[in-house]
């Protein structure tokens, strides 16, 4: 599996994301600059944690209009899975690639720690090696994490099984205890938790694992299936 | 040429202008001498910033001087970025600690902020990766809107900077005292890892080559920051808010990975950074370093404001800068490497064989001074010393073994400078790059390397209310404090930066508490073999006259050659046993428990024997790698009872303390004798440990056992004197710092 670590000016935890796709999952893994237009060799994006532009203005504001991002938008196109964590999803917001929005933690204070995450939604290419109800502990790190959309937005979400991860413990205040959400094809997931900085037992937990292990059994299916 | 609005020099001579500038009559005269001349306004300019105290250390290098400096390990010692330390296989770690004291008791949030910048640009202009920052900070107590503002706003500021360059805030340590009500402190501490063969050094070598201006452009921010930085702060300090500086993560980021790229450029032959004193700094140390000199076209200089003069481009603080010294012809390499990055460049000048900074400006010469006169030749003071008064004044009375213990330790867990810091910590993010393996909130964080088996941990101490009342004691006992953290991690101590606060030199009694607390420092670094690598000095630490504490803080790396080492100071297992390593003496003075009751800090400070202290470490050591050693924590504030409760803590377990002693119950669990460690080991190892304890000469007495109720007893010669539910004590603990700042 090829994939993707879109670095932008500012991102930070590019090396987190790489090393947890590369060594966790073997996956063939390359950084790509924000100049780069063609993303078609890739099976996976992976748009990391940081401060893209120093989130001046606002988180993922300006990252959005990076060259990269046409790139990202043809890849989901042809259906490729695209990863936004903490900034990544940030700019998924902004690019409007998934709804919604994410305000500043309700403390209006950085918050690092590792929470508590229910898998709301097992039957996704991101959380297929979870099991249903699962409780599982990953690390935020994030001063504007808060999701928010409107009534009719969380309404689809909700009846499209788009929420595939929710707090136990929220720590932003996020509406509905939202931790991370996919689109309605099913292959942009995007989530404020952070599943790279939890897949090596001696930084203490591996929970994030099974969401990249996810990702690496959805596209041994695809080719399964574009083989047969 | 002076500028037109400047004064001229004999202005500045007759009305005495360079006083202002905190240039004495005696170094003007110098000045002058050196010159052969009357300076311009820039020229005094430029001395005036060198010569400070913050810059050339001339108060306190004859302290300096007596630290040792040298050892198998050290690669790099002081003098320039940041010391350099062997760790095996052509690896090193780069670190210092620097304070941003002064900046941040006026604006606090940029002035951590900025600290934060300048000594992660110490690191990685050694050409090292920024890998951990620590973070020593010292308030008044949380009880007026002042000092919450101060601390809210300093953590703030760390949180913001350190966050977005994506360096993880591993540690540090954060004390609450009146003396700092006045005059927070905020040191920080930066630690770096580097490839051997890949050290830079701040050289402008060969006449000729060309001197390179990168990063942010230069503005009126933070002009005569290193000046400010060293005189006494008072109420008319607001009016310098414009000494300091502004900072831009995101620039930092940008910088920091241009510099760790431009490194392996051939071409690059010195690099420093542009902190305190802004360019003139940069550009007179290297040149003065490598025996050369610089001539610097200022109109050249990246402004962002216009009509800036030379005397402002010079003194400027603004931040996220560093000069080059780039082989002739291979500019347009480095600068490409910069566009890269989306960061300006610019040629500015050139090293010349003549050993003088040269300054033009619009066509003249702006400045024309001896490197050396800047960089060197500073005057150094031997300031008088003189035992203060304090010491002999009468102390109140307190009878400490009158203290009811399970009062005093729910209490003293309550006290903010005990109680938990995560409500600090989980403002900054001490995971990123994924190598933190110890998060804050133990003796010492750790970060694996990654790629080895190898890890290192840090940490950074310094209980002042010891250094006030034996500054000898005190300066021995941060030492080591510091590398007892470090071992109970599973590290060897390796080697130590320091920053020392203190207040005015010219006071004899200020001067002899730095003497003395620094001779402490030396016997306590040779005795436990960890040179002093780097450092920094901020004097002037006086809000209308009162001195701060001496506050000599340490900050200590150390190596972990197997990961399998790495022991925290939580409790693991019921059923195990608790050993104290060391020996409960009578020691109440200083200690929290004494200023809690009496709201005094007076007596003898607790006593250190660096033998005593060397023989614990290395046993505690051995039987780490011996891997009978499950949970190790140091007792400090507050004692015996303090620490094993906070081995407790977040392990949801409990213990049941038995102690026999000859001393009063509250003295027993809350004094705060040096040299002591707890260990939680299996029931079968307990034997074994009191052998080698033994064999070493350190005592050990079994004190308790870790029990899978959340309770915490202590019983005395058979009486309990404490039996308390955990949550109850977490519940204090935890909730302290959050209550104090929201109330």
């Amino acid at each position: 599996m090829k994939l993707a670590v879109v670095v932008f000016p500012g991102s930070n935890c590019d090396v987190d994301m790489y090393h947890a796709a590369a060594d966790g999952i073997g996956a063939d893994t390359s950084y790509v600059s924000h100049h780069c237009t063609d993303l078609s060799q890739y099976d996976g994006i992976l748009l990391p944690g940081g401060f893209s532009y120093g989130d001046y203005l606002r988180c993922g504001a300006i990252a959005r209009f990076s060259p990269v991002m046409d790139a990202v938008g043809e890849a989901i196109e042809r259906g490729a899975l695209v990863l936004g964590v903490c900034n990544g999803f940030q700019i998924l917001l902004e690019a409007g690639l998934l709804p919604g929005a994410v305000y500043c933690n309700n403390s209006l204070k950085f918050h690092c720690s590792p929470v508590r995450l229910q898998v709301v939604n097992a039957d996704t290419a991101f959380s297929s090696q979870y099991s249903e109800e699962e409780s599982i502990v990953v690390p935020v790190a994030h001063g504007e994490g808060q999701y928010f959309c409107d009534a009719d937005i969380l309404d689809d979400l909700k009846k499209n099984n788009q929420i595939v991860f929710r707090y136990q413990d929220n720590p932003n205040g996020s509406l509905d205890n939202i931790a991370g959400i996919i689109n309605r094809r099913g292959n942009v997931l995007g989530m404020m938790p952070h599943p790279e900085r939890a897949v090596e037992g001696i930084l203490g937990s591996t929970d994030g694992l099974p969401l990249f292990q996810s990702m690496l059994q959805d596209w041994r299916g695809s080719r399964h299936a574009a083989v047969e | 040429m002076p500028q037109s609005n400047e004064p001229t020099p004999e202005q500045i001579r007759d009305q005495k202008l360079y006083s202002s500038m905190g240039v004495s009559d005696e170094e003007f005269q110098l000045i002058e001498a050196l010159l052969g001349r009357l300076p311009n306004y820039t020229e005094v300019g430029l001395f005036s910033v060198m010569w400070s105290e913050h810059c050339s250390y001339k108060n306190s290098k004859p302290v300096l001087r007596r630290f040792p400096s040298h050892g198998h390990q050290v690669i790099q010692g002081p003098g320039e970025g940041a010391g350099v330390v062997d760790i095996g296989d052509g690896q090193a770690v780069v670190f210092k600690m620097e304070s941003h004291n002064h900046p941040s008791a006026i604006e606090p949030y940029q002035g951590a902020a900025t600290g934060v910048g300048g000594i992660l640009r110490d690191v990685f202009s050694m050409g090292a990766r920024p890998i951990a920052l620590l973070n020593s900070l010292r308030f008044g107590p949380l009880d007026t809107p002042r000092v919450k503002y101060l601390f809210e706003e300093v953590v703030a500021g760390i949180a913001g900077y350190g966050n977005c360059v994506g360096v993880p805030t591993v540690g540090g340590d954060v004390y609450f005292d009146p003396c700092y009500t006045g005059n927070p402190l905020v040191n920080a501490m930066c630690v770096g890892l580097i490839d051997q063969k890949d050290v830079k050094k701040g050289l402008a070598a060969g006449v000729g080559n060309s001197v390179i201006y990168v990063g942010a452009s230069t503005g009126r921010d933070g002009i005569h920051g290193a000046t400010f930085a060293s005189e006494e702060l008072s109420d008319a300090s607001e009016e310098k808010r414009p000494a300091v500086q502004v900072g831009d993560p995101f620039m930092e980021k940008l910088l920091l990975e241009a510099c760790l790229e431009l490194i392996h450029c051939p071409g690059l032959l010195g690099i420093q950074d542009m902190g305190a004193a802004g360019l003139v700094s940069s550009s007179s140390e290297m040149a003065s370093k490598a025996g050369t000199g610089i001539a610097m076209d200022l109109d050249k200089v990246p402004q962002r404001e216009t009509g800036m003069t030379p005397y402002e481009m010079m003194l400027s603080e603004s931040q996220e800068r560093m000069l080059l010294v780039v082989e002739k012809g291979q500019e347009d390499e480095i600068l490409t490497v910069c566009r890269q990055y989306g960061l300006s460049g610019a040629v500015i000048g050139e090293v010349i064989a003549e050993k003088r900074l040269r300054l033009t400006h619009r066509g003249q010469v702006a400045a024309d001074v001896p490197v050396d006169a800047l960089a060197e030749e500073a005057p150094v003071y031997q300031r008088p010393a003189q035992r203060p008064a304090y010491l002999d004044a009468p102390s109140p009375s307190w009878d400490p073994a009158a203290e009811e213990p399970e009062q005093a330790l729910n209490d003293l867990l309550a006290l903010p400078t005990i109680a938990s810091k995560e409500w600090v910590y989980r403002q900054y993010d001490h995971m990123v790059r994924t190598n933190t393996v110890v998060a804050p909130g133990s003796d010492a964080a750790v970060l694996r390397i990654r790629g080895t088996g190898k890890a290192v941990a840090v940490s950074s101490d310094c209980n002042s209310r010891y250094v006030y009342l034996d500054p000898r004691a005190g300066g021995a006992a941060a030492v080591a404090e510091a590398a007892r953290n470090v071992v109970c991690s599973g590290a060897k101590p390796l080697a130590v930066t320091d920053c020392l606060n203190y207040g005015r030199p010219e006071n004899p009694e200020v001067f002899w508490q730095l003497q003395q607390s620094a001779e402490g420092i030396r016997q306590a670094c040779l005795a436990l073999d960890t040179p002093v690598v780097s450092g920094n000095v901020s004097l002037y630490n006086e809000r209308e006259g009162t001195a701060i504490y001496p506050t000599p803080v340490i900050g200590l790396v150390g190596l972990v050659d197997d990961l399998d080492w790495i022991t925290t100071q939580t409790l693991k297992k019921a059923g195990s046993s608790l050993l104290l390593l060391g020996e409960t003496r009578n020691e109440m003075g200083g200690s929290q428990l004494q200023y809690l009751r009496t709201g005094a800090n007076f007596g003898p400070a607790p006593q250190i024997d660096l033998e005593r202290e060397k023989a614990l470490q290395a046993l505690t050591l051995s039987l780490i790698h011996a891997g009978v050693v499950s949970a190790a924590h140091d007792t400090s504030e507050g004692g015996l009872a303090v620490a094993a409760a906070e081995m407790c803590f977040s392990s949801g377990l409990g213990a049941v303390l038995s102690l026999d002693s000859g001393l009063a119950a509250p003295i027993e669990l809350f004094s705060e004798s040096q040299s002591r460690i707890l260990l939680e080991v299996d029931e079968e190892s307990q034997s074994f440990v009191q052998q080698q304890a033994q064999a070493a000469g350190v005592p050990c007495q079994g004190i308790g056992r870790v029990i899978a109720d959340e309770r915490f007893s202590v019983s005395l010669n058979g009486e309990t004197v404490i039996a308390c539910a955990m949550d109850e004590l977490v519940k204090l603990w935890e909730g302290a710092i959050s209550c104090a700042v929201t109330h």
